[in-house]
C-alpha cells in the first residue's frame, strides 16, 4: 500500500472520527442539560436514581459501557438490531459525556450568586425566563474552561469506537499497521489527533474570547 | 394605599424574626427604616417584596390583596401568575445591586419592560434614555456593570426599578455597600425621587439622609416596630429608651 493509499484511507477514518465528534457534542451538551435538571429536582427519587446514574458512569469505563450499550439488548433481550453499531457507539458516547456536563454545569449554576435570581424575581421574571436569560448565559462563561477541557479528551475518546469495531482513524490504523506491518499508520493517526485537536482547542480558545466582554 | 402589611410574622425555623409587624405605605410617602443589624429591617422588606414567605398575616398592594391568614391562622399567598402581576406594583434596590453582568446599562434597563411586562419597545427605549439622563449616565448607555464605579451600578439599578413604572419604591441599604463620595451621589438621586413624589421605603444606616427626606421615620429592634413618627420627633424627641440609645450610637 502506497503512503498516498494509506492517507487517503485513513482521511476517511478521521472523517469518521470527526463525525462521532460532532454528534456526541451535539448530543451531549444540550442532554447534559436534562440531567443536571432532573438532578436538581427537589422529588428525592428523581434526583437520587439521577445521582446514582451520573456515579456509575463516570465511575466505569467509557469502553465498558460501549460494550454494555451494543451488546446489553442481545443479551439481556434477546433481541438484536441490524446496523446497530454507530448508534450504539454514539449512545455510549452521549450518555457519557452528558453526565460529565450536567455535573460541570450544576457546579456552574451553583455558584451563581443569589442576587441573580432574587433581582429577576422582583422584576416578575418566571422561573424559566430567569434560567434561560439570566443565569445560563452567565454559566457558560464561567464553565467554558472546564467545557474545554472535556471537549479536548473527548477527540482523544473517540478512539474507543474502536472497541466496536468500528472504522474510525485509531481501528483504521491498527488494521493497516498489522497487514502492512508498518509503523506508518500510527504516525499518521497521531497527526491527525493532533492537528484535530489543535483546531478545537484553537476554536474554544475563540469562543472564550468571545466572552470576555463582561467582568 | 399603597401598600398594607398587617400582623406580619416571620420565622427562620424557630427563630421569630418579625413580631405581629403591621406597617402601611400611603401614596408620596417617604418612610425610612432604621434600627441596628438584625432586628429584621432586610427581612420586612424582603416579605414585602415576597422573597421571603411569610408565617402569618395580610400583604395588600392598591387593595389588591396579595396574601391573607385566614381561620388556620396560616399565610396564603394568591398564585405565582397572579403574584407577577403584583410585582408590577413595586420595585426593590438592593445593597448589591445585582445587576445583570452580561448585559449593557440599556438591557439591564429595558428588558424587563419589554419582555416581562410586554410594553411597546420603542416607548421603553425612550423612556430609559430619559432615566439615564436623569441618573446621570446617559454616556453609559452601552457600558457593561464591570466598567462602571459602585455608585454608577446602583445608579443604574434605580433606573431599572423604575422603568418598570412601580407604584412603590423599595431600597435595602442602597449607600452601605459605597464609599462615601459615591454615597453621596446615590442620595442625591433617591431625595430627587422624593421630590417627584415618589413613593418610597428606604431601609437605611444614613441618619442625616433619613432626616432630612423622610416623611416618616421607623425604627425596628428585635423584630418590633419599637417607634414610628415624622422625623423631627423621632430623631429630635424620641421617646423610647431604645430609640434614644440607637440614636446616641450614631452620634459619635
Ligand atoms: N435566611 C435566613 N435564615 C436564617 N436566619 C435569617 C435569615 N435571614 C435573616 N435571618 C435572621 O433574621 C434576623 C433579622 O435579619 P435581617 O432582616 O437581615 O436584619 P437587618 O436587615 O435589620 O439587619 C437576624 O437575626 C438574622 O440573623
Ligand atoms: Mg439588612
Amino acid at each position: 500500500m502506497s503512503l498516498q493509499t494509506m492517507i487517503n484511507t485513513m482521511a476517511g477514518g478521521m472523517l469518521r472520527t470527526m463525525g462521532i465528534f460532532f454528534l456526541t457534542l451535539i448530543g451531549s451538551l444540550p442532554l447534559g442539560l436534562v440531567v443536571m435538571f432532573l438532578e436538581k429536582r427537589k422529588n428525592k427519587v428523581v434526583s437520587g436514581i439521577t445521582k446514582v446514574f451520573i456515579s456509575i458512569i463516570r465511575g466505569t469505563p467509557l469502553m465498558l459501557q460501549l460494550l454494555v450499550w451494543y451488546f446489553g439488548p442481545y443479551y439481556l433481550f434477546h433481541i438484536s438490531i441490524r446496523g446497530y453499531r454507530f448508534p450504539a457507539i454514539l449512545i455510549g458516547f452521549i450518555v457519557n459525556y452528558a453526565c460529565y456536563f450536567a455535573e460541570i454545569y450544576r457546579g456552574g449554576v451553583e455558584s451563581m450568586p443569589i442576587g441573580q435570581y432574587e433581582a429577576a424575581e422582583v422584576l416578575g421574571y418566571t422561573k424559566a425566563q430567569t434560567f434561560i436569560r439570566i443565569i445560563l448565559p452567565q454559566v457558560v462563561k464561567r464553565i467554558l474552561p472546564s467545557i474545554t477541557n472535556e471537549v479536548i479528551t473527548l477527540v482523544k475518546d473517540t478512539s474507543l469506537a474502536f472497541t466496536l469495531a468500528y472504522s474510525e482513524v485509531f481501528s483504521l490504523a491498527k488494521q493497516i499497521s498489522a497487514s502492512e506491518t508498518s509503523f506508518m499508520p500510527f504516525l499518521i493517526a497521531g497527526v491527525f489527533y493532533f492537528v484535530f485537536n489543535y483546531a478545537v482547542a484553537f476554536v474554544m480558545a475563540r469562543i472564550e474570547k468571545s466572552m470576555q466582554y463582561y467582568r | 394605599m399603597i401598600l398594607e402589611m398587617k400582623n406580619i410574622k416571620k420565622n427562620f425555623g424557630s427563630l421569630e424574626v418579625l413580631h405581629d409587624i403591621s406597617f402601611s405605605v400611603d401614596n408620596g410617602e417617604v418612610i425610612s427604616i432604621i434600627g441596628p443589624s438584625g432586628s429584621g429591617k432586610s427581612t420586612l422588606l424582603r416579605s414585602a417584596t415576597f422573597l421571603e414567605r411569610i408565617d402569618s398575616g395580610s400583604i395588600s398592594y392598591m387593595d389588591e390583596e396579595a396574601v391573607s391568614t385566614g381561620e388556620d391562622g396560616k399565610a396564603h399567598y394568591i398564585s405565582k401568575a397572579e403574584l407577577r402581576e403584583v410585582k408590577n406594583f413595586f420595585g426593590l434596590v438592593f445593597q448589591q445591586f445585582n445587576l445583570f453582568p452580561h448585559k449593557t446599562v440599556f438591557q439591564n434597563i429595558t428588558e424587563a419592560p419589554i419582555i416581562i411586562q410586554k410594553r411597546d419597545k420603542e416607548t421603553v427605549k425612550k423612556e430609559a434614555i430619559e432615566l439615564l439622563r436623569k441618573m446621570g449616565l446617559e454616556d453609559k448607555k452601552d457600558s457593561y456593570p464591570c466598567q462602571l464605579s459602585g455608585g454608577q451600578q446602583q445608579r443604574v439599578a434605580i433606573a431599572r426599578a423604575l422603568a418598570m413604572k412601580p407604584d412603590i419604591l423599595f431600597f435595602d441599604e442602597p449607600t452601605s455597600a459605597l464609599d462615601p463620595e459615591l454615597t453621596i451621589e446615590v442620595l442625591k438621586i433617591i431625595k430627587s425621587l422624593a421630590e417627584e413624589k415618589m413613593t418610597m421605603v428606604i431601609v437605611t444606616h444614613e441618619m442625616n439622609f433619613a432626616r432630612a427626606v423622610s416623611n416618616r421615620v421607623i425604627f425596628m429592634d428585635g423584630g418590633y416596630i419599637i417607634e414610628e413618627g415624622d422625623p423631627e420627633s423621632v430623631f429630635g424627641n424620641p421617646k423610647m429608651e431604645r430609640t434614644k440609645q440607637f440614636l446616641r450610637s450614631y452620634e459619635e
